[in-house]
């Protein structure tokens, strides 16, 4: 019998639809399992469920949690209130906000755990010191607000490793972290698992993370889980189509890929039909996936699929990107770039955060920045487009000077300079329908009547690959892929010449990435210049033709893309390359 | 290249699934929905209605003396007699033509005036800013009910300048809230994108700032017109609104309450009517605030 056992977990919304379906797996001391699927697949809902925690409207309807034989899901309030924290224990994805940000961090410590002071101070010590974080009395005494994103992400693990839990859930914990920090924080999952014997439940929508962590792997979709088996198995030799196709659309940091999305829709909670859930989007389906739901099968002990024709499909290897990427593009003499930046300088009240970068950005060429949080990437964006004070240096727009503020530009300056925004949430009125939002530079730059910006707004939703009925819809309708596409529309409709992409794919899943990856590939093939902010090197590798390394505001590579990634000169380059993870057949 | 798909984009289908979209769709006519604000608006249209339409309906006037003071109900006179023998239906009926115009006036004129402020000051920040809000805040160093008390034994009892001084001083309130919910607006990313195309101010404001707060807006309303009847029918029991002897119901419970003992209907109906005007309000804004607490924050 495994330490861990689940059994035919099923939860349901309170109108009986379920929205996670006959989970079963089991999970030995000091393995992670790691869960991977796309928003919405259920992958948290199940994980909430080691707690015995289904979330507002959701009701675990069948199956039970086995943890050392007790099932979790059978215990009263009472026990489960104990369970919670001591058995089970649960780090969420922002720390920021799981954290009281009133508490300082020894007393939010001690709160999880019982006994005398004594005893409870020694705990807390030894765990600060296990998570790599300082045990003194000054660091005791911090809150959370005096702490970075990766010391908060350390303080949640040690509060949920201090009571010595058997089983610790771990819901997308890096997701907002840096690469060295993510690193850094994977390392000491893994590690804290072995040493203290620990079950671990990682969720993430990030198969490489998944792949430097998890021992075992559930790969979830509509609320099932697909596949499931040893992570080098499973990535090596995928058996669900599902399972292939996500990694398909995975980048990766060493060689160009193409990415390939997934045709299609997932399902929602409504769509019920008979046959496999991946169906109508699998390029293998047959008339008898539509029919019979496929049960789990064994393929090799220890790794099954829920797929008819797991044994049969044959292997696909991954396709390299047609293109290659290529080096600096210089402008040709007596030519002028897109986009000169020279010797840029930037900060905020008495703060320099970015000092002296110069590049240049041709036709049809995608210059990538990279850096991690706080090299003063987001800052060179948005002094580019006017929104952040630029202290020195030029920006020149095709040969003409652009003036520090978005104010001062004149209109053709601001319409061909164009910028999409990390936050796909954020970046449309609410109140405004996706015709309106895209109609919204048409009116103001070409001052085209309702019947003709109609016509255009339907061509730019085709040329993001929208359908045109979405036109009436409301953002809140909308998903964050389909959000992040309107976007560019909207920014397309101002017919620039630059179009500058803060992070604009971190917000979203894989596959999503993936085809906005690929339809900002296709712009650049029109001829757009791109200047591309990103701290993902995999999505580097694939889109860019050149790059900028940024670290604390310094230039400290500049080169093509496939030079600064295979041979990086720069000790922080290579820093950078070594942490990015990667999903890897070899393992 | 494959046309109109999207790839695996799951977050619309999320917990709610694609039938959500429906009552995610923003607007304020969602908030219609609520069975409290519904209950409201119907509370606060009948009295309005019943208050509007009730001189010409009364069955003698108002004004007349036609009984014994304090006659009790009965023999044509169905709430009796007031404390000058005039009849209590009629004067009930009568009564609340003036309160019902005015408060939902004074109401929409404070809301439009503090929406206008607030949103100007969380927009253009700066001076303008301090200066609007500055202002604002000596409005709100007035007691209002006195304020008003003042400029009226001065001006006289005039329907008009009361609804401008009950406007006045909700203003500065109205301007409060609007403000707070407008300035987070600024960090937006469509209304950053709205300023670097150069998107003229009236058009960022008209389009992105007022739909978006048009929420607290509505809450504003109903409490706004809440307090409104309140104010006004408080200065009319002071004796500085609708002079007698016509008839007004913040009026008729200053008459009448010394004989509340003998004839309690001259009290009390007036009084039912301010209830359910009040509570008409009241109910439109906590279902409004209801509503908004419950989808807010889905994007």
């Amino acid at each position: 019998m495994s330490a861990i056992e689940v059994r035919g977990l099923t939860i349901a919304l309170r109108d009986g639809s379920p929205i996670v379906k006959d989970a079963t797996f089991d999970l030995e001391p000091g393995q992670v399992l790691g869960v991977v699927g796309e928003s919405g697949s259920g992958k948290s809902t199940m994980s909430l469920a080691m707690l015995g925690y289904a979330r507002h409207g959701a009701r675990i309807t069948a199956g039970q949690v086995l943890i050392d034989g007790t099932d979790v899901l059978a215990l009263g309030p009472r026990a489960l209130r104990r369970h919670r924290g001591n058995v089970v224990a649960y780090v969420p994805q922002d720390p920021a906000t799981a954290l009281n940000p009133a508490l300082r961090i020894g007393v939010q410590l001690a709160e999880v755990l019982e006994g005398d002071a004594k005893e409870v101070d020694a705990r807390i010590r030894e765990v600060l010191g296990a998570v790599g974080l300082p045990s003194d009395d000054a660091f005791l005494h911090r809150r959370p607000r005096e702490l970075s994103g990766g010391q908060q992400q350390r303080v949640a693990l040690a509060m949920a490793v201090a009571p010595r839990p058997r089983l610790t859930v771990l819901d997308e914990p890096t997701t907002g972290l840096d690469v060295t920090t993510q690193a850094r924080v994977l390392a000491l999952v893994a590690r804290l698992c072995a040493d203290n014997q620990m079950a671990a439940i990682y969720v993430s929508h990030d198969l490489a993370v998944i792949g430097e962590v998890a021992d075992r792997v559930a790969v979830m979709y509509g609320g099932m889980i697909v596949e499931a088996g040893p992570t080098k198995q499973v990535v090596a030799r995928p058996a669900h189509p599902y399972t292939r196709a996500l990694l398909a659309a995975v980048p990766s940091a060493r060689e160009r890929m193409r990415l390939t999305s997934i045709p299609g829709r997932a399902p929602g909670v409504q769509d019920t039909h008979p046959g496999c859930v991946f169906a109508p989007r699998c390029a293998f389906a047959t008339d008898e996936c539509t029919t019979g739901a496929p049960s789990l099968i064994e393929l090799v002990p220890g790794h099954s699929a829920r797929c008819l024709r797991a044994e049969e499909l044959p292997e696909r290897p991954r396709q390299s990107a047609t293109a290659p990427a290529s080096a600096v593009q210089e402008a040709a003499p007596g030519d002028t770039p897109l986009l000169r930046v020279r010797d840029l300088a930037a900060g905020y009240r008495d703060r320099q955060v970015l000092f002296d970068v110069s590049f240049d950005v041709v036709e049809g060429e995608c210059l990538a920045v990279v850096g991690e949080s706080g090299s003063g990437k987001t800052t060179m964006s948005r002094s580019l487009i006017g929104l952040q004070e630029r202290w020195g240096g030029t920006v020149e727009l095709g040969g003409t000077p652009l003036a520090p503020a978005a104010a001062r530009r004149d209109p053709d300056q601001r319409r061909s300079m164009q910028y999409i925004f990390q936050n796909p949430y954020g970046s449309l009125n609410p109140r405004a329908t996706v015709g309106d939002c895209v109609a919204e530079p048409l009116r103001h730059f070409f001052a085209l009547g309702a019947k003709a910006a109609r016509a255009r707004v339907a061509e730019l939703l085709e040329r993001v690959e929208l359908p045109g009925h979405l036109a009436s819809r409301y953002p809140a309708e909308l998903s964050g892929g389909q959000r992040q596409r309107v976007a560019i529309a909207r920014a397309l409709g101002c017919a620039p010449t630059v179009l500058i992409c803060d992070e604009v794919t971190s917000a979203l899943d894989v596959s999503v990435q993936a085809a906005i990856v690929e339809l900002l590939r296709g712009l650049l093939n029109d001829g757009l210049g791109m200047v591309f902010v990103t701290h993902n090197l995999a999505v580097v590798r694939s889109l860019a033709d050149s790059v900028i390394v940024l670290s604390e505001g310094h230039v400290v590579e500049h080169g093509g893309t496939d030079t600064v990634l295979t041979e990086p000169r720069h000790a922080y380059t290579k820093a950078l390359l070594a942490d990015t993870l990667e999903v890897s057949a070899a393992g | 290249m494959s046309k109109v798909v999207d790839a695996v984009d799951l977050s619309a289908s999320g917990p709610d699934g694609p039938a959500a979209p429906q009552r995610n769709r923003p607007g304020a006519l969602r908030l219609l929905r609520s069975g409290q604000v519904r209950l409201g608006c119907a509370l606060v249209l009948l009295t309005m209605a019943f208050a509007l339409a009730g001189p010409l309906l009364a069955p003698h006037d108002p004004a007349k003396s036609i009984a014994l003071p304090y006659a009790t109900p009965g023999d044509g006179l169905p709430l009796g007699a007031d404390q000058l023998g005039r009849d209590v239906l009629s004067r009930v009926l009568a009564g609340g033509f003036h309160l019902a115009w005015m408060a939902p006036v004074a109401a929409i004129a404070a809301v439009a005036l503090g929406a206008l402020v607030g949103i100007a000051a969380a927009f253009y920040g700066g001076i303008t800013d301090t200066v609007l809000m500055r202002v604002m805040d000596v409005l709100l160093a007035f007691p209002a009910l006195l304020f008003t008390l003042l400029f009226v034994s001065v001006i006289g009892p005039k329907p008009w300048l009361l609804v401008v001084l009950t406007a006045i001083g909700m203003t500065p309130g109205v301007a409060r809230v609007i403000r707070g919910a407008a300035r987070p607006l600024n960090d937006r990313e469509y209304v950053m994108w709205s300023r670097t195309v150069g998107i003229p101010a009236r058009t960022i404001l008209a389009r992105c700032f007022l739909p978006n707060v048009s929420s607290p807006l509505l809450v504003e309303l109903g409490m706004r017109l809440m307090w409104s009847i309140g104010i006004l029918a408080a200065i009319s029991f002071l004796g500085y609104g609708i002079q007698p002897p016509a008839a007004d119901w913040g009026l008729m419970i200053s008459e009448n309450r010394t004989g509340l003992q003998n004839m309690p209907w001259a009290v009390l109906a007036p009084v039912a009517c301010i209830v359910l005007f009040t509570i008409g309000g009241n109910l439109i804004a906590e279902g409004s605030a209801r509503v908004i607490a419950r989808t807010e924050g889905r994007g």
